[in-house]
């Protein structure tokens, strides 16, 4: 019997299209821009003006706040202007803009893809080496690494866990990362243990990818501290709460972070971002983006620099943008559609999904028969319809009480509706008010 | 380029809808009506026809003429209503009142409190409890299985007790459990019983609840919380006073309680929403049924208890929440 989590969960078709696909490099256009909000928490800071020569590599921008981060140059180019653009939330945001006019590197940089397995750096070094090349979390929340990986006083870190699970449905970039950078990502598995002072690590994938569990354990072997753990193919197994639940059984306590049970979960593209900024000193300035859909023709894995707009990978994957309905930055479950695919691809995504018009239109709403579907579905053991008809008729003393804010957001009460009715709409406005509700309370 | 669509996550949706569960359960009745028809015959196919074409029809006209709304009938809810009032009474009942009762659960029980999702009680049990109250003679008139297969209307001279109903008159002449001539458990199961004509096949209802936890239709606890209770209350009255009470195993065969425990029980708008709150209503099921069928004046005493409980459910929906993860005590 294959390990997951206890309660809850939905088993959408998986429509993995890019699985065989090899990761191939796209060539950025000739102009770029670099959002400089792309991780939680506050912006970076600038440090480059309008008409500076920059390289690839080159800061950008510095992130010295608590929570914040680094970013860097993806191209060698002239900075055209800091300017505001419009975001995948809609929302006026300010963006660097380069003019590219070639991809030299800046000296400090090793380009060289030769392994280099030997860890020379401390824990501390480590720590602030992931600050300097601007990792953050890239299995979506773009949460800075190098902040979870300072362990808050009086608490212990036992276990590492890398989530491999890749369980949002169509996307493979994670997948194809661990097929192609197996040993690099057991490189930066050991280099976050070591930055951590664990001694144990466990990579979690689910059982549709068993290439990447068969490689990954045999490049595991050599290390005893590291284990390879297939699981069973749920949604969402990938949520952190969800992931250490399958492989630990230990629950975190509602509003509390994973190390209140001495686990610390990164992504595994995570862990090649730190090989690389340990090993190679080289900056996240570029990632692996799927690009699928039935709506395009070559389903395809990029490797993609920062800053470079969605159109130009849709073009490149051969999209069909007359029959497109809805275009998603992330996967089906929890990704955010696309205003138009003019935004640029930033450290958190991790896919572009293009959905044609049929599919793109959500079932018509119908009442609900009570069949709690999806209190069974809810992972979170929530009740969705009742926090969606609380918070529908502005009861959010009821929400607050009927625990909204554990909510994780994962859409599998609205999947699962069979009267397709819109609960995660209505639970997001509920968060939000509660959310203002306390801390206006708190003031 | 057209204009992209923009709606929050997720952007899939599954392939349950109200219509798959609807169709569902009539897949899942099919088992049970067979045998309801090969028992009874004709009778049980024209008090099939018309209640369920009354149900739907009575849907349509009161969504299109008195609610003016959009009519939603092909969601399938009417025809599940019409197919459980048909097998919850005999294959004798005259057309006109499985047309009253059509009524009663569409007009009153359903469309009155707000239609599909809004109804408290279960609409084909409050229809059999008010043919039961208003027409106690033709409701009480059990055609004989396979003897009564031919009959049309008449129904004269092929009609007997069901199994309940003999061990209640008997019991109440002074008799022993022991010395009451009931159906062989054998009959009990494939259904050779007078009764219902849905109800009578033990097997074939079963069959169709594993199809429907198979489904995912329904989940385990309500029939299971209620068939356990009930076995259990009536296994201690029958080692208490065996002479008295009869045994479990009849008890969970006989009557109304298999019907009721997999599919009225069960019927979703008016169940419990969590896992313990269904166990809870299936053994407040279990217990009302053993009372009423041992110490009250009918023989049976699903529909009763189911419709007990059905009261109940807005109280149990705020008592029993769902376990949350990493609930903090």
């Amino acid at each position: 019997m294959l390990k997951t989590f206890k309660k809850g969960g939905v088993h959408p078709h998986e429509n993995k299209f890019s699985a065989n696909s090899p990761i191939q490099p796209i060539d950025p256009p000739q102009k770029i821009f670099v959002p400089l909000s792309q991780s939680l928490g506050a912006p970076s800071k600038p440090v480059v003006k309008k008409g500076d020569e920059v390289k690839a590599g080159d800061i950008l921008a510095t992130g010295e706040s608590f929570i914040s981060s680094y970013l860097h140059s993806p191209v060698s180019g002239k900075i055209e202007n800091i300017d505001d653009f419009i975001d995948v939330s809609g929302y006026r945001k300010p963006a660097i803009f380069i003019e590219v006019t070639g991809s030299e590197w800046n000296a400090s940089v090793n380009l060289s893809d030769e392994l280099k397995e030997d860890i020379t750096l401390e824990g501390a070094s480590i720590i602030q080496k992931v600050k300097e090349m601007g990792v953050v979390g890239l299995g979506g929340a773009t949460f800075p690494t190098h902040v979870k990986l300072m362990i808050p006083q009086g608490k212990k870190a036992e276990l590492l866990i890398i989530n491999g699970v890749e369980c949002e449905p169509y996307l493979t970039s994670d997948h194809r990362l661990m097929l192609e950078k197996p040993r690099e990502i057991i490189t930066g598995t050991r280099i976050l243990m070591k930055a951590l002072g664990v001694t144990r690590a466990i990579i979690g994938i689910e059982n549709n990818k068993p290439d990447a569990i068969n490689l990954l354990s045999k490049h595991a072997s050599s290390y005893p501290g590291i284990e390879v753990c297939p699981l069973r193919v749920k949604y969402p197994q990938g949520g952190e709460k969800q992931l250490i639940q399958a492989l630990t059984g230990r629950e975190v306590p509602s509003g509390k972070l994973p190390i209140e049970v001495g686990c610390i979960v990164q992504n595994v593209g995570t862990a090649f971002a730190v090989y690389q900024a340990v090993q190679k000193n080289r900056p996240l300035v570029e990632r692996v983006v799927t690009v699928t859909g039935t709506n395009v023709l070559h389903p395809s894995n990029f490797l993609v620099k920062i800053g470079t707009p969605v159109s130009a990978l849709l073009e490149k994957a051969g999209w069909q943008p007359e029959k497109a309905g809805k275009v998603i930055a992330g996967g089906p479950m929890m990704g955010k559609a696309l205003l138009n695919a003019d935004v640029p691809i930033v450290k958190g995504t991790s896919g572009i999904l293009v959905l044609n018009g049929k599919e793109s239109l959500r079932p018509k709403v119908q009442p609900c028969i009570r069949c709690a579907q999806c209190v069974s579905a809810c992972p979170m053991g929530l009740e969705p319809y009742y926090l969606a008809r609380v918070s529908e008729v502005e009861k959010f003393d009821l929400a607050e009480n009927g625990a909204i804010l554990d909510c994780i957001e994962c859409g599998s009460c609205q999947y699962i509706c069979p009267s397709a009715r819109p609960l995660l709409d209505h639970i997001r406005l509920g968060k939000l008010k509660v959310n203002q509700i306390i801390r206006s309370r708190n003031q | 380029m057209n204009p992209l669509i923009v709606s929050g996550s997720p952007h899939i949706h599954g392939e349950m809808t109200i219509k798959s569960i609807m169709w569902g359960v009539v897949i899942a009745l099919l088992p049970a009506w067979l045998a309801g028809v090969w028992f009874f015959g004709i009778g049980a196919v024209i008090v099939t026809l018309v209640s369920i074409a009354s149900c739907v029809l009575f849907e349509f006209l009161i969504q299109k003429f008195v609610l003016k709304q959009e009519p939603t009938v092909n969601d399938g809810s009417a025809v599940v209503t019409g197919l459980l009032l048909a097998m919850n009474v005999p294959s004798s009942l005259p057309w006109w009142q499985v047309v009253i009762g059509s009524l009663v659960a569409i007009g009153i029980v359903k469309m009155a409190f707000g239609g599909l999702g809004k109804n408290l009680f279960n609409p084909a049990l409050i229809a059999r409890v008010f043919l039961l109250i208003s027409f106690p003679v033709t409701m009480t008139t059990w055609p004989l299985p396979i003897e009564s297969r031919a009959n049309v209307f008449n129904f004269d001279g092929v009609t007997g007790p069901t199994p309940l109903g003999t061990l209640k008159t008997q019991l109440a002449m002074g008799q022993t459990v022991a010395q009451i001539k009931l159906p062989s458990y054998t009959n009990l199961l494939w259904g050779n019983i007078g009764g219902s004509f849905g109800e009578v096949s033990a097997i074939a209802l079963i069959i169709g609840g594993i199809y429907m936890l198979y489904r995912k239709i329904i989940t385990w606890h309500i029939p299971v919380s209620f068939i356990l209770t009930a076995f259990i209350f009536s296994g201690i009255l029958c080692l208490v006073n065996p002479n008295r009470y009869a045994d479990p195993v009849f008890h969970i065969l006989a009557g109304g309680l298999l019907i009721g425990a997999i599919f009225m029980a069960t019927d979703l708008v008016t169940s419990p929403m969590t896992a313990w709150g269904k166990i809870i209503f299936g053994i407040g099921c279990g217990v009302f049924t053993i009372l009423i069928r041992v110490f009250g004046a009918y023989p049976e005493g699903v529909s009763f208890a189911i419709l007990i409980m059905n009261a109940f459910v807005p109280l149990i929906d705020r008592a029993f929440k769902p376990k949350r993860f990493g609930e903090v005590k």
